[in-house]
């Protein structure tokens, strides 16, 4: 065999992109073109008392401006389409423009339209709007409780929706010898893709059709969203995502802006183009995380874990987006146990809605929500049972022989050796080094710390079964199609949508692999739904689990198929036929063979073929994975805390993960490093901020701390590989594991640096303000406080 | 973003830039490098109507000896201070400041004039020109004047240029040989703006502070020089207990908020800034330890 | 106003062009709008995400905060005039090191490395993250960003040792 799964094979993707040749959404330009520009609202609540649009309409260069009033009849609201069940979900009203009332600073009111982008600009900002400003509130907390003001009227409360699982443990915990306490705030992130959204709409009116270039991760989810939207039939509607600048959960949703491109094409007849500015990026482009989260554990007095229990006010923003409400309840909520054999848990979650932008899945979409407050949890417990925090991991996880392991919440991990990568963790650190060194530097005024995170995640989504009965509107199998040509070159389809993850590659080398021909004679082909019959898109580390498995079984089909043909020519029975290295020999007569390409002309020629057999020489898969995957992983990070600033320094940061087989150890390493730097971003730095009337603070890359190259050491990474049962391929799935597993991991290092002042918790990010001020506080505290 | 629409007029010589601010100076804005006027032009928070590009003055470019002091064209470049020869001969403080401006790309197009005229509260520069004692020449429709950058800065992004003036050079006096400099700097974390920027420069003999200037930037709403701090160091002992004794006089010169936070950044920073002068009689306990 | 334009002549990947601009124009739309050089890209409006970095007379510079007309005369090289015959060693180093996932900052980020490797400075692993302050990347987490540079930097003294090699055979 050819040998190229488990090799780094260097990524076909980058021939394209180191030339600047990719072709990203706002880099297309079609003859007629015009440039939209929408109208925002800069309050986050108000009333919209009058728009003019006169003196914008008669501005130089433009084409068209329109309010919300003049869409409104003529497209569908954006929808929901993720409802979980028994969660007396209420949807949101979303207008693609506000007309009546804007509920977040960014909600679009207006429209338009100009023959060159400067131009759209000028006359935007000449729109004229008068808006009555309206009571706001921005916090989960606040905004649930009794006269808050009201993000949508007939949603009581702001309560968009109220998810529960797992048992009552009220007697567990009241029986418990410890019970750890803790309140989380998991702060708004902002995802940050380096590219801004886009879309371009082109209508051609004699047929009825639509093409769509759009900055998605999912451009089949797209076709079906717009086309109930826009009214447009699917077979009428074409989406494309060629080269898509990274997402991390952005770019899933389907957006107002989308649909208004779309319909305002159809209108005026002419290709319509928008691309946000970083602006707009921060206020419009869905957020992550946003979690207010009461935690309770109950255990041992030696330090067994015996439940867990977790209430959660998750902000959803103003509206609930595309798949908002599955990120907090369904890929939260079911494994807040994380990696530990807990026997009991229970989630409640509380969807709540605020004048804020709205919130969807980034990187992780709910695990590292669930990560961090277990990971968090274990160590407050250790320090109340007085234990080592690794002992306490290493006496509650998941052993190897538990597998396949079913959670308190009737989730099943696939499989797993846990202690494998703690133990090849502490082969790289030498935890009892540290200790000493820790110690001996307190005496000299210095902090160290050291933080755990011994993590499992949920990926590979999903079984489309479990998505049904999760309220996930749409499958989560995915598709491929294996064109073998004549000359026996590939033509690869894949239903998933790859934006930087690297498939074109690691695709190339499943094919190459299993069908026995160079990895240059593929190419695989993703993000237009014209040319791939359907497929749900990448996100949830799902694309080679699920997207590379439906390969394999294409492929599987091609061999059969070229076997037959094989056989036929070398005039022998099937089972005579052995294939090896792209070449199809009669079993003990390897002088005599069929070569794939041969195999494959034949096919296409059609001269010859065995009785009954069609020509040609394709083959589609459809695969549905029976389970989601569980990756898992030891992380280790030390910290410095500088007392006089309340600087955090990491100083190292040793990542063992386990993602199943690993089909390109290059790419894998890559996608951890880019999770672990946003992870770490979420602990350190990361933070979105709105003022008490809505105003988002951190707005650009000036305010927001997007981590840059000098915050970080080199990383330290290894892996064990246990692969997936369940799954053709082995493989699991990296893309979120890196931000899964860092972010508990710093904050639990900089509480270990600060043992000495006996702080308990501080919320994230730790700013070198906050970290100083609680030193300061637990310097000036009386003694007697401490316990 | 895009700014709105502006004439553009290249001026080839002071003169002609002169005449045509003097045409509207309220509508009109001098263009250098461009990195302080274009963002806030993008983000639409300016909108001159006429822009007047002196990046093509030759007169306002380069670094050069003029008797006792270093001239430095308006327009020169970050990156053309921090490879100045003669900068880091005699006064290596405006280069050390220099290089810890914005990133590699900024330091390539920003320029000395561009960051004194804008006047941010969170610029590198000012540190450093204080501590230097600089001169600013000016040039306006009433001719030429020289200006100390002791009361240059009047307020946040508000200098003493009347409408209609031009900086053409900073003038910075040689400092005295053998003198120890250092800028040290806190930048935030994403924009790289100093949240506190402490420019030094030092002579000491036999341990004992004869002179020196300390310019501080960033943490208050305007750079200031402080000056209460230079005059109790003056003839003291360049040890652990004056460094000590310093830190928190710094404050004394700054309109600051009461932010205990910023108060503490700016007496760690004084503290430490003072402290990398001669690792050798400097850091015997130093660290805060009192 | 809006309607003044003014003639521009650069000399963008060694090919001279003039052109009318509106003044306002900034050079990175100048080079997408214009003329098609689409590989320069703008990720910010505040002048901190470097992924329209070029180089401006041999200067990194982020052409967003350019104006088109305060180039003119300039000489400018994009990503797309990198490759001179072989892919130019950033290009190369890029790939084998993983230095790109997504590839939006890609770009900027070559163009910035390609002027570091030219400048002399020392290229260790602190001073090259140091340097790409003026660099936001998503994907990659830096780490392989730093490889590639120091990479290319032994990729381009191996091009220079291998053509001294090869002229001293031709001399000798």
């Amino acid at each position: 065999m050819t040998q190229v799964m488990g090799q780094a094979v260097k990524r076909h993707e980058d021939i394209r992109l180191i030339r600047g040749q990719g072709q990203y959404t706002d880099d297309m330009k079609l003859p007629g073109m015009v440039y939209a520009y929408i109208v925002r609202s800069p309050y986050a609540h108000a009333r919209i008392t009058e728009i003019n649009t006169s003196r914008a309409a008669s501005m130089p260069g433009v084409v068209a401006v329109f309010t919300g009033r003049d869409v409104k009849d003529e497209v569908g609201l954006i929808p929901t389409a993720w409802i979980p069940p028994d969660a007396d979900l209420k949807v949101t009203p979303h207008s693609v423009l506000a007309y009546d009332e804007v509920r977040y600073q960014g909600d679009g009111v207006a429209v338009v339209i100009a023959e060159t982008p400067y131009l759209a600009q000028d006359a935007a900002l000449a729109v004229d709007v008068k808006y009555e400003s309206l009571p706001v509130v921005t916090d989960p907390f606040e905004a649930q409780k009794d006269g808050a003001p009201q993000v949508h009227t007939d949603i009581p409360n702001n309560i968009a929706f109220h998810w529960k699982a797992g048992e009552n443990l009220d007697e567990i915990f009241a029986g418990a010898e410890v019970v750890v306490k803790q309140h989380f705030r998991q702060q708004r992130l902002i995802p940050s893709a380096m590219e801004p959204r886009s879309a371009l709409a082109q209508y051609h009116a004699a047929q009825g059709e639509l093409t769509l270039w759009a900055t998605t991760q999912n451009p089949h989810i797209h076709r079906l969203l717009m086309s109930g939207i826009l009214g447009i039939p699917e077979h009428k509607l074409r989406v494309i995502a060629i080269d898509v600048g990274g997402a991390f959960g952005s770019k899933i949703a389907c957006y107002p802006d989308e649909v208004i491109v779309s319909w305002a094409s159809k209108k005026l007849n002419r290709p319509v183009k928008w691309t946000e500015t970083r602006q707009e990026n921060f206020q419009v482009t869905t957020h992550g995380r946003d979690h207010v989260q009461e935690v309770e554990l109950a255990g041992t007095r030696d330090g067994q874990i015996q439940a867990i229990r977790v209430k959660t006010y998750a902000n959803m923003g103003a509206y609930l987006s595309t798949a908002a409400p599955g990120v907090p309840t369904i890929l939260f909520g079911l494994i807040v146990n994380g990696a530990y054999k807990i026997p009991h848990a229970s989630s409640e979650v509380l969807g709540v809605l605020t004048h804020t932008t709205p919130v969807d899945a980034y990187r992780g979409a709910g695990r590292p929500e669930a990560t961090f407050l277990v990971e968090r949890m274990v160590d407050l417990y250790a320090g109340a049972v007085q234990m080592d925090p690794l002992k306490v991991r290493e006496k509650n996880l998941i052993r190897h022989e538990d597998f396949p392991y079913t959670n308190a919440f009737g989730l099943q991990y696939d499989s797993g050796n846990y202690q494998e990568t703690v133990s090849k963790a502490l082969q790289i650190f030498d935890y009892p080094a540290f200790r000493r060194e820790q110690e001996t530097l307190r005496k000299q005024g210095k902090y160290i710390g050291v933080g755990f995170s011994t993590y499992v995640e949920m990926c590979g989504l999903g079984p489309s079964e479990v998505a049904g009965a999760v309220g996930f509107q749409g499958g989560l199998w995915e598709s491929a199609t294996v064109r073998v040509h004549p000359t026996g070159k590939v033509s690869v389809f894949t239903g998933a949508s790859p934006h930087g993850q690297g498939e074109e590659t690691t695709f190339a080398q499943i094919v190459a692999e299993e069908l026995g021909i160079p990895v240059d004679d593929i190419e695989v082909i993703h993000g237009d739904t014209a040319q791939i019959a359907m497929g749900w898109g990448t996100y949830g580390s799902r694309t080679t689990a699920v997207g590379g498995a439906a390969i394999h079984m294409a492929n599987e089909k091609i061999l059969e198929k070229a076997r037959k043909i094989a056989a036929h020519k070398l005039e022998v029975n099937e089972e005579d036929v052995t294939y090896d290295s792209g070449v199809f020999s009669v079993r003990g007569l390897p002088s005599k063979g069929v070569t794939f390409q041969e195999a494959a002309l034949d096919a296409y020629l059609a001269w010859n073929l065995p009785p009954g057999m069609e020509p040609a020489l394709e083959g589609t898969a459809f695969y549905n994975p029976k389970n989601f995957t569980y990756p898992f992983g030891a992380h280790i990070a030390v910290v410095s805390v500088d007392p006089e600033t309340g600087d955090v320094k990491l100083l190292r940061y040793v990542a063992v993960d386990d993602v199943g087989r690993i089909i390109n150890p290059m790419i894998v390493e890559g996608q951890i490093h880019g999770g672990l730097v946003q992870g770490i971003g979420q602990a350190l730095w990361e933070g979105a901020e709105f003022d008490n009337q809505g105003q988002l603070v951190t707005g650009s890359f000036l305010d927001y701390t997007v981590p840059k190259a000098r915050f970080f050491p080199k990383f330290e990474t290894a892996h064990t590989e246990t692969p997936s049962p369940h799954n053709p391929l082995g493989v699991k799935g990296v893309g979120e594991t890196g931000a899964i597993a860092s972010t508990p991991c710093i904050v639990n290092a900089v509480m270990d640096a600060l043992r000495p002042f006996d702080i308990q918790d501080l919320p994230m990010p730790l700013t070198p303000q906050k970290v100083w001020q609680a030193i300061r506080q637990a310097q000036t505290k009386e003694p007697a406080e401490s316990k | 973003m895009y700014t709105a629409p502006f004439e553009y007029r290249r001026a080839d010589t002071v003169e002609q830039a002169i005449g045509w601010l003097a045409n509207d100076p309220e509508n009109s804005k001098v263009l250098a490098g461009g990195h302080s006027l274009l963002p806030l032009m993008k983000l639409v928070l300016a909108q001159p109507q006429v822009l007047i590009d002196i990046g093509r003055i030759t007169a306002l470019k380069g670094i050069r000896i003029e008797g006792d002091d270093v001239q430095i064209g308006a327009f020169t470049t970050y990156r053309e201070i921090v490879e100045s020869p003669e900068v880091n001969e005699f006064c290596p403080l405006l280069a050390q400041a220099a290089q810890t401006v914005g990133d590699v790309q900024v330091r390539n197009r920003g320029t000395i004039g561009g960051s004194l005229c804008h006047a941010d509260p969170q610029a590198d520069m000012p540190a450093a020109v204080l501590a230097l004692d600089a001169e600013l020449l000016i040039e306006g429709p009433s001719g030429q004047r020289t200006q100390s950058i002791d009361g240059f800065f009047l307020a946040p992004f508000i200098t003493s240029l009347a409408p209609g003036e031009i900086l053409t050079a900073v003038k910075i006096p040689k400092l005295p040989a053998g003198a120890h400099t250092t800028y040290l700097k806190r930048p935030h974390p994403a924009s790289g703006y100093p949240l506190v920027g402490v420019g030094i420069w030092l002579t000491v003999h036999d341990q004992v502070i004869d002179n020196g200037h300390i310019g501080i930037t960033g943490i208050a709403d305007l750079p200031f020089r402080a000056r209460h701090l230079e005059d109790f160091l003056k003839g003291r002992l360049l040890d652990a207990a004056t460094i000590a004794q310093a830190g928190p006089l710094a404050a004394d010169d700054a309109n600051l908020d009461d932010d205990p936070y910023k108060k503490n950044l700016l007496q760690v920073y004084v503290t430490r800034a003072l402290s990398q002068f001669g690792e050798s009689f400097a850091a015997k306990g130093l660290n805060g330890k009192s | 106003m809006a309607s003044q334009r003014i003639p521009v002549t650069l000399t963008i990947n060694g090919q001279k062009i003039v052109r009318d601009i509106e003044p306002r124009t900034l050079l990175v739309h100048f080079l997408r709008d214009e003329l098609n050089l689409t590989g320069t890209h703008v990720g910010c409006d505040t002048s901190q995400c470097g992924a329209c970095t070029i180089l401006l007379d041999n200067q990194a510079v982020k052409s967003c905060t350019v104006l088109a007309i305060q180039a003119d005369g300039s000489e400018i090289v994009t990503v797309e005039g990198l490759e001179q015959e072989q892919l130019h060693p950033i290009q190369e180093a890029f790939r084998e090191k993983h230095g790109l996932q997504c590839g939006f900052c890609t770009p900027g980020a070559m163009m910035l490395g390609a002027y570091l490797l030219n400048h002399n400075g020392p290229l260790t692993e602190e001073t090259i993250r140091e340097q790409l302050d003026g660099l936001l990347c998503r994907c990659t987490g830096y780490e392989n960003i730093v490889r590639s540079i120091q990479r290319a930097n032994e990729i381009m003294n191996e091009r220079q040792n291998a053509q001294q090699a090869a002229r001293a055979t031709g001399v000798g």
